[in-house]
């Protein structure tokens, strides 16, 4: 065996990323003990919307009866951005309606609730394959479709969209075991105990995008997991699957930093993995995706990471999707108090909770319960360049700051806010204690909502000009039926018309209309230096009032506008 | 919210400044006497007072804005500028002037485009070209006690003054050289004020405020760009016209105010440029502005021109050196 080790070697990576931190683990504490299974609740709140994209449409009505594992939710059709949701236990759907669910912002969305009836039965939905790799590539995205899988790694992205060449032919596989964020072990234990499983994944994975080569990169602070792959590896006795150790800096697991650092490739900015022929799979994704190829067993469960300074046994567990959290940090030897803050995910870039009173989701590698950090004062930006330092998207936070404070989001578009990850580097550093990713998310939203807001009048202005289409369009045709008519009369009285294609001469002068009123209202939309007074008076009351809205929009921090 | 933070701090930035300047005031000590300790303390008792005032009018929290220590960066940096025997009001309208207009008028720490600490130095220089010529010359015998007599009634009793100040090395040679001397014949008519390599006793302490810097370096609290740029420069443009002036890069680097700006004082991240190359470009400027002026200029030396015309160019300086953001140069 130990020779068979030897013989899978662990390559170290050569290159790195721009920027990052290099902070505290916090990892031991959930690792002392292996997964453990949690309770199967009396309840289960299952979102319809657990992903990226569009929510899922119930198949089932109140008052159903389920069987674990039974499709409760299914997409319109394979393309669409959307994911399949499984009863995770037996029991009886008690009600479809809304409940907060862990966001960003408390919002609440569409979900259905199962009242579980404790006998866990189980309905095999899908069949198992023994041997994946004689399937043809689109019966197993059919399969890992029907399996509801979508990345586990925190995005949520339906994970079969992301299993054909788009744009460019794919060439490169890379799974994300990176974990880089403080405290989330799932990744790690998973492997430890599951690394055969996830070998047999990455294998499936590679067939069904009919490509080879694999790279899986892990952060060298994880040697136990580390081992467990080669041991894997060395029983399938391939190389085209390399495994790449990558030294521990956060963000290394963020998509595009991993694949620097394991290629030295860059994602050209606005620009996805795919085209550059690389598609990334998180690595608990592929656990799942064995689990629904080879035992039949959809995405009903993910292992979570419950812990923290506050918890008295941090462990991870093997929860159902729509676990209360709550019922899971009670096993955790949990109790409520004051001056603890709940976050899930991790502490650099998880959300904040005001409770426990939220389902456990697809995208819930861990829940964190910390005690509460004094949030110092924020004062004004030194201009230090530290935040600069550390970006691993080579932005200028203070640049971002400042013109995001200034409301000049046309500066911010030039500094390039959309290449930001919202890593929270900048705010780990910032001398000042601004929250600097809060101002990123509120300059994108505010960005977002004017681009939305200006698509919203182009449509009007389309749809008015379609209008104006009809109605000179029936103008002509009523002309029209007016000439044949009178055309007919004079037939039958024996006059002669002059045109008898008169509806196309009328329908065409519609058109030449409409085109010039057209062309018209672009060269007024055009040329803004030619503006009437009360013209230009009346885009900067438009303006104006746009601003007010903005300036309406508190920004949440307590630094006061000089 | 943040969950996770460093412990860095702006006090902790400007604590760090405090201390590696500790070695170049002692060795300012050791050469010039007590005179710059009583300008720090006049000059630190004058920001505080100013500073309180200033955010009680702009009702601003006092607190955390005055433990941010800012103010007495600016203040300890100005008196280290100013001559080592000068009366009390010349440091009180140095500072409170940097404080008031040169930072609070422009909306405080982190808005000001200007070096507060220059803005005060330039001010007066302008304002009081006389007294700010007065320095004691090295290993005088002034006491404490005489020192603070002379900065608070501006009298030295029955000592005669003119026998205990001159004009600083840097002042000498320029003078000198403008009524036609070569560089030798300044040296062999004034050696009090050269030592070793260049201004005496100003060599020393351009030494140590060297390695204060050098600390500071390795302790993360200034970035490497604008000293090594503004050393660069100067040594550069000394050795360009040393065929010309015959005042060597060595004479230049630890002669004057050099290694004090080099660290303390164009590092200043407010009014500095801020991206990498910026700031490159940034202290390359202000070190050819201050060798142009210390040579040629009506000054005797140019840095706090140098810094002022630069914080100028910074802004813009920024737009253009903007990095390539993440996939942005693929
Ligand atoms: S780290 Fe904070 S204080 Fe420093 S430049 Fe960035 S935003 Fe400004
Ligand atoms: S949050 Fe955005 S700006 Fe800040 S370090 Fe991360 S990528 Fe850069």
């Amino acid at each position: 065996m130990q020779d068979k080790l030897n013989s899978i070697p662990v390559r170290k990576t050569q290159w790195k990323f721009h920027g990052g931190l290099k902070l505290a683990g916090h990892k031991k504490q959930s690792m002392q003990t292996g997964i453990a299974t949690a309770i199967v609740p009396e309840q289960l709140i299952i979102p319809l919307q657990q992903h990226i994209g569009r929510p899922a449409k119930p198949v089932i009505t109140i008052g159903d009866k389920v069987l674990k594992g039974q499709c409760i939710a299914t997409l319109k059709d394979p393309t669409s951005i959307t994911a399949a949701i499984h009863a995770p236990s037996s029991g009886e759907v008690i009600a479809i309606e809304t409940h907060a669910i862990p966001s960003m912002n408390r919002q609440t969305a569409n979900c259905i609730i199962i009242k579980t009836d404790g006998e866990d039965r189980w309905l095999p939905s899908i069949k198992p394959v023994d041997n994946p790799t004689s399937l043809s590539s689109d019966t197993l995205k059919q399969l890992i479709i029907e399996a509801g899988i979508v990345g586990l790694g925190g995005a949520g992205f339906p994970t079969h969209l992301k299993l054909t060449a788009e744009t460019k032919p794919l060439d490169t596989l890379i799974i994300n075991a990176a974990e880089c964020e403080p405290y989330i072990t799932c990744d790690a234990v998973l492997i430890e105990e599951q690394a055969d499983k996830i070998i047999q994944g990455i294998q499936i994975i590679l067939h069904t995008i009919g490509i080879q080569h694999c790279l899986i990169g892990i952060e060298d602070d994880k040697p136990q997991a580390i081992q467990a792959l080669q041991k894997a590896l060395a029983t399938i006795n391939n190389h085209t699957i390399q495994l790449i150790q990558i030294p521990t800096r956060y963000p290394a697991g963020g998509e595009k930093q991993l694949i620097q650092v394991l290629t030295g490739k860059e994602v050209p900015l606005n620009k996805l993995p795919h085209d550059i022929g690389i598609v990334c799979h998180n690595i608990a994704t592929v656990h799942a995706v064995t689990e629904a190829i080879k035992e039949g067993k959809p995405l009903i469960e993910r292992v979570v990471t419950v812990t923290g300074d506050k918890l008295q046994q941090p462990k991870n567990m093997r929860v159902l999707i729509g676990t209360p959290m709550q019922d899971v940090l009670n096993e955790c030897g949990y109790t409520e108090s004051n001056d603890q803050s709940l976050i899930m995910g991790g502490p650099m870039m998880g959300i904040h909770l005001d409770s426990a009173d939220y389902p456990v989701i697809k995208t819930t590698n861990c829940i964190l319960v910390r005690k509460k950090q004094k949030q110092p004062v924020a004062l004004p930006c030194i201009r230090c360049g530290e935040c600069a330092r550390v970006c691993p998207a080579n932005l200028l936070p203070q640049q971002l700051y400042w013109y995001t404070r200034a409301k000049d989001l046309d500066r911010v578009q030039d500094y390039q806010i959309f290449s930001c990850i919202e890593c929270g580097c900048c705010d780990y550093v910032c001398p000042s204690h601004i929250p600097l990713v809060q101002f990123y998310r509120y300059a994108k939203t505010e960005i977002w909502t004017q681009e939305a807001d200006r698509k919203k009048s182009d449509h009007a202005r389309e749809r008015h000009e379609y209008r104006q289409f009809r109605l000179e369009r029936k103008k002509a045709e009523d002309a029209e039926r007016k000439a044949k008519k009178k055309a007919l009369l004079n037939k039958k009285q024996g006059i002669k018309t002059p045109e008898q294609d008169s509806k196309k001469a009328a329908i065409e002068a519609a058109l030449k209309r409409v085109k010039e009123r057209q062309s018209e209202q672009a060269a007024i939309a055009k040329n803004t230096e030619g503006l009437t007074d009360e013209q230009q008076k009346k885009i900067d009351e438009v303006e104006q009032r746009r601003k007010n809205k903005l300036q309406k929009e508190k920004l949440n921090t307590k630094l006061e506008d000089n | 919210m943040m969950e996770m933070t460093a412990p860095g701090s702006i006090t902790r930035i400007m604590l760090h400044v405090l201390y590696a300047l500790i070695p170049g005031i002692i060795a300012y000590v050791i050469f010039f006497g007590w005179g710059v300790v009583i300008n720090i303390i006049i000059a630190v008792i004058t920001a505080l007072t100013v500073e309180v005032v200033m955010l009680l009018l702009r009702k601003r929290p006092i607190k955390p804005y005055i433990m941010d220590g800012s103010a007495v960066v600016t203040a300890v940096l100005l008196a280290l500028a100013l001559p080592n025997l000068a009366p009390w009001w010349l440091i009180f309208i140095g500072v409170s002037f940097a404080i008031i207009v040169g930072k609070h008028l422009y909306g405080g720490l982190g808005y000001n485009p200007f070096n507060p600490a220059m803005i005060g130095y330039a001010l007066l220089l302008i304002s009081f070209p006389l007294e700010m010529t007065i320095w004691l010359q090295p290993d005088n015998t002034l006491s404490f006690a005489q020192s603070l007599n002379y900065a608070l009634f501006s009298t030295l009793n029955n000592i005669d003054i003119d026998a205990m100040t001159m004009a600083t090395t840097l002042d000498t040679v320029k003078t000198q050289s403008g009524l036609g001397q070569s560089f030798a014949a300044i040296q062999a008519s004034a050696p009090a004020v050269f030592g070793q390599f260049a201004g005496k006793g100003w060599e020393w302490i351009n030494l140590a405020f060297l390695l204060g810097g050098l600390w500071l370096l390795y302790r993360r609290v200034i970035s490497w760009q604008i000293p090594v740029a503004f050393i660069g420069s100067i040594f550069i443009m000394s050795l360009l016209f040393y065929p010309f002036t015959e005042t060597s890069p060595i004479y230049h680097l630890f002669g004057g105010a050099t290694m004090l700006c080099a660290f303390f004082i164009a590092t200043d991240p407010v009014t500095a440029s801020t991206t990498p190359t910026g700031r490159l470009i940034y202290a390359a400027g202000i070190g050819v502005f201050a060798y142009i002026i210390r040579m040629w200029g009506g000054y005797p030396d140019g840095i706090a021109f140098g810094v002022l015309l630069m914080n100028m160019a910074a802004p813009t300086i920024d737009y253009y050196t903007r990095p390539k953001a993440f996939g942005e140069s693929t």
